[in-house]
């Protein structure tokens, strides 16, 4: 049998954040849909719910009053949480929790950018031939061609014509994706520096490996963004152009999101590692953020492959 | 499995705030599964109260009480708030005040994560509802009136309550990954020394496997919804042809989720259903590893299945069989476990208390729905059959007799140990007759209506089916008041009654008996071990 103190977990005392959160998760959803309904706008330009416009402002604070009280909340949780880690409440038993649950959050994440590669998938290969397969003479798309990347035939949907963008072009893979690519295996490269230096106790390796990370980071969401203004000013390529313009923002927009998070949690970690918060035996807050950080690595290069390479 | 040390209870740890503070910062597993089982019981009443506006509409031919888009409203919300603000909560909540009694665990292992999860769920009730005033104040038109599903194009279109119910469901869907994360963990981390996974109770194993399913699908759901809220808003074409993308592609994403949803709901309850088979049978549970395996491959089979939701919808050939022979093949582990239920009870000394009644009758009304789901998984019967109210009927029996009725027992067989009370026998026997003959009332007349051709989600219908829909509202009637009942014992029995003893059940076995009946605030303290 295991001493009494390794035999006793640490349940925390109550805590009012949770409860907060789920205020600000409540006003900054219902804000966002009166904003929405408020604002929404058709094809032409037009306000869609004249009636209802008067609810786009009031939306727009109760959002940004949800997100304000979400974060100040997510801070002073998280605050709380390092605290207990500093004065040594988390032991092995502890940490294993955290370990599993991290890798539990993980799946869940990947099961979410699983629908968007599906959603992919299903427009090349299933609906966008389908589309262009059937007879002439039972087919509103005569003259649609099968052809990846599509912006779909185009056709009036709910009373609003779309029409394809005829200067439309693809993203190419080569050029800011690639060097992009290269940032982040690079990214992956650092962070695994860093902990070997943690590892060793090497202070300096683990501040510098962490900072170019960081640096990596950066620079790959900059990139993201320039490829993003290109693509709306010079391509024609909008989250409006069709299966390809849907597929291609929302993937890359939930990836180049969970960078900014990732970016986010690395410079905090960073702080920490420059305060000291890490010993070579006790350093989950490190290691989640590194798993993270490769998880979304890792999406990247599905996405490389398949939204940008095929 | 046996313990050797007894719980240490230390009654001086209780130092948590009183009054509101205690339950809205409270990190205990107990306090938390208390509010998880309430909101659970309280949205139990408002889905319910829905569909008694649904059935006093259909009593007669043609249009009474109410316009058909808000008839459609209570539909979609009614089914909603049943599967994600009654039957989720109320398995997480046993899930919260049992396991780690089961396992000999101090707690949950992520407390505040664990108040979080529940936290979200009274906001996403409100963004749910919200909607019903909102259009009492001429702003909107209601809540969603599409379903429980979204389909699109009909939810692409649909108002304001299309909105809000999507993000109920974003809200939702966190609670269930937190609520999830925070099982895995407790079950991997948190058991007793000695309990090895095949030692468990057979509650841990039906939650681990409902918990990795929720993993798995529920992030799927949120991506499917968040796809139709940039079809709705921001003009990307997933469910539209006329950008390349399909409406059906909405049916795949969404039942990939749902499909595995139905099991999510089940499979807590074929946890504690064995549980209950061998404390009232006086006998250990007949199969524990076959019933084991076969919870892993349902869990499997649930994720591959999803299609046969919507067979009419147009599919290859090959598909179509594909997914029929798949669904069809669940039917052999779930009747390895029938066997293995039916087994427990073969020629144990058996008793016939509250618990025990809802488990039996569960039994038998769970296998007629299972048997149902056999005929709607046939594709050449199916398509008869979809979209009929022969649907209605056999999900009612899955869901109402396997998920809620399953419930119920749980409630009957752990309520002593929760209050420290015992409930009132005599009143709960009456509660499962009430129930069981009405829910029958209510739902046979569907089978029959369904196989003659009545439609679901129709606020009319034809002459020929006058008869039948009568009988069905008056059985609606008589179940949603005998709930009242329940409402009625449970609250006596929190309130007071005879004293529960520690074991309550003479047959009773596992660890959470072996503390006092109301347990200590916390429990195991010093894990148990076990041998």
């Amino acid at each position: 049998m295991a001493s009494h103190s390794e035999n006793h977990y640490f349940v925390p005392h109550g805590s009012i954040y949770p409860a907060l959160i789920s205020v600000g998760l409540l006003s900054m959803a219902s804000g966002f849909v009166f904003n929405v309904t408020g604002s929404d706008t058709r094809l032409d330009g037009s306000i869609k719910n004249p009636a209802l416009s008067y609810l786009a402002t009031p939306g727009k604070y109760m959002m940004y009053l949800g997100l304000a009280i979400i974060l100040t909340m997510m801070f002073k949780w998280l605050s709380t949480v390092v605290t207990e880690s500093i004065t040594g409440q988390y032991k092995k038993w502890e940490d294993k929790s955290f370990r599993i649950g991290m890798i539990v959050f993980i799946c869940s994440e990947v099961a979410f950018f699983a629908a968007f590669f599906g959603a992919l998938f299903y427009m090349r290969v299933l609906s966008v031939p389908d589309l262009a397969s059937y007879a002439p003479d039972i087919t509103p798309y005569k003259d649609f061609l099968s052809a990846w990347p599509s912006q779909g035939p185009g056709g009036t949907v709910l009373g609003e014509a779309y029409k394809p963008n005829p200067d439309f072009h693809p993203m190419s893979w080569s050029g800011l994706p690639l060097i992009n690519t290269l940032l982040l295996l690079s990214s992956g490269a650092t962070i695994t520096w860093a902990h070997w230096g943690l590892i060793k106790n090497n202070r300096k390796q683990l501040i510098i490996g962490l900072f170019l990370t960081i640096a990596l980071g950066v620079t790959f969401l900059c990139c993201q963004a320039a490829e993003y203004h290109h693509a709306y000013t010079e391509m024609g390529l909008t989250l409006k152009s069709g299966a390809y313009g849907a597929t291609f923002f929302m993937l890359t927009g939930f990836h180049g999101f969970h960078v900014t998070i990732g970016t986010l949690m690395l410079i905090v970690i960073w702080l920490r590692s420059i305060k000291g918060h890490f010993t070579p035996e006790h350093h989950f807050g490190f290691e989640g953020v590194a798993w993270y950080w490769h998880f979304v690595d890792v999406v990247w290069l599905g996405l490389y492959i398949f939204v940008y390479m095929l | 499995m046996s313990t050797t040390t007894v719980a240490h209870h230390d009654e001086h740890h209780d130092d948590h705030p009183t009054g509101i503070m205690r339950w809205l910062t409270t990190t205990n597993h107990k306090d938390i599964g208390t509010m998880y089982l309430t909101f659970s019981l309280v949205m139990f009443l408002v889905g319910g109260s829905m569909i008694l506006g649904i059935r006093a509409e259909l009593f007669k031919p043609g249009l009474q009480l109410m316009n058909p888009e808000f008839f459609n409203q209570l539909i979609g919300v009614h089914a909603l708030i049943m599967i994600f603000a009654a039957l989720m909560p109320a398995a997480t909540g046993f899930a919260n005040w049992m396991l780690p009694l089961q396992i000999g665990a101090p707690d949950m292992a992520l407390p505040r994560l664990n108040n979080w999860g529940f936290w979200i769920l009274p906001p996403s009730a409100i963004l749910l509802t919200l909607p019903f005033t909102l259009a009492l104040f001429g702003v909107g038109d209601g809540a969603l009136a599409t379903g429980w599903t979204f389909y699109p194009p009909l939810s692409v279109q649909g108002g304001i309550g299309v909105d809000f119910a999507i993000f109920a469901v974003h809200l939702l869907g966190i609670s269930s990954v937190l609520g999830s994360i925070n099982i895995i963990v407790t079950i991997y981390n948190m058991r007793a020394p000695g309990m090895t996974l095949m030692k468990m109770p057979m509650f841990a194993w039906g939650w681990l496997i409902t918990a990795f399913l929720l993993i798995a699908t529920i992030p799927v759901l949120a991506g499917a919804v968040t796809m139709l809220l940039t079809d709705r808003h921001f003009g990307t074409h997933f469910f539209d042809a006329a950008g390349g993308g399909d409406p059906i592609m909405f049916q795949h994403l969404f039942w990939f989720f749902g499909h595995p949803e139905v099991y999510i709901l089940l499979l807590p309850v074929w946890g504690f259903i064995p549980q209950i088979l061998q404390t009232f049978s006086r006998k250990p549970m007949y199969g524990y590893k076959a019933q084991v395996y076969s919870l892993w491959a349902i869990g499997a089979l649930a994720v591959v299945v999803w299609a046969h939701h919507f067979f009419t919808a147009g599919m290859p050939v090959p598909a179509l069989l594909y997914f029929m022979y798949s669904t069809m093949a669940i039917s052999l582990p779930l009747a390895v476990l029938f066997y293995c239920w039916i087994r427990t009870m073969w020629k144990g000394s058996m008793s016939f208390e509250t618990p025990m009644l809802f488990t039996v009758g569960w039994i038998i009304l769970f296998g007629i729905g299972g048997l149902t789901g056999l005929v709607l998984a046939d594709v050449a019967a199916d398509a008869q059959y979809h979209n009929s109210y022969f649907v209605v009927a056999h999900f009612h029996y899955t869901l109402f007799a396997g998920g809620i009725m399953g419930i119920m027992a749980g409630v009957y067989y752990w309520l002593p140990k929760m209050t420290g009370h015992m409930y009132n026998e005599k009143l709960g026997k009456t509660h499962f007759w009430l129930t069981a003959i009405s829910f029958n009332v209510t739902f046979i007349p569907q089978f029959f209506v369904g196989l003659a051709g009545m439609p679901r989600r129709i606020p009319d219908y034809a002459l020929q089916f006058a008869e039948f829909n009568m009988i069905s509202t008056v059985g609606a009637f008589v179940l949603g008041l005998s709930q009242l009942l329940f409402v009625y014992i449970i609250i006596s029995c929190v309130k007071g009654g005879k004293k529960a003893t520690d074991k309550v059940w003479e047959g009773a076995q596992g660890l959470e008996w072996t503390l006092s009946s109301p347990p200590p605030y916390h429990s195991f303290t010093e894990q148990p071990v076990v041998k």
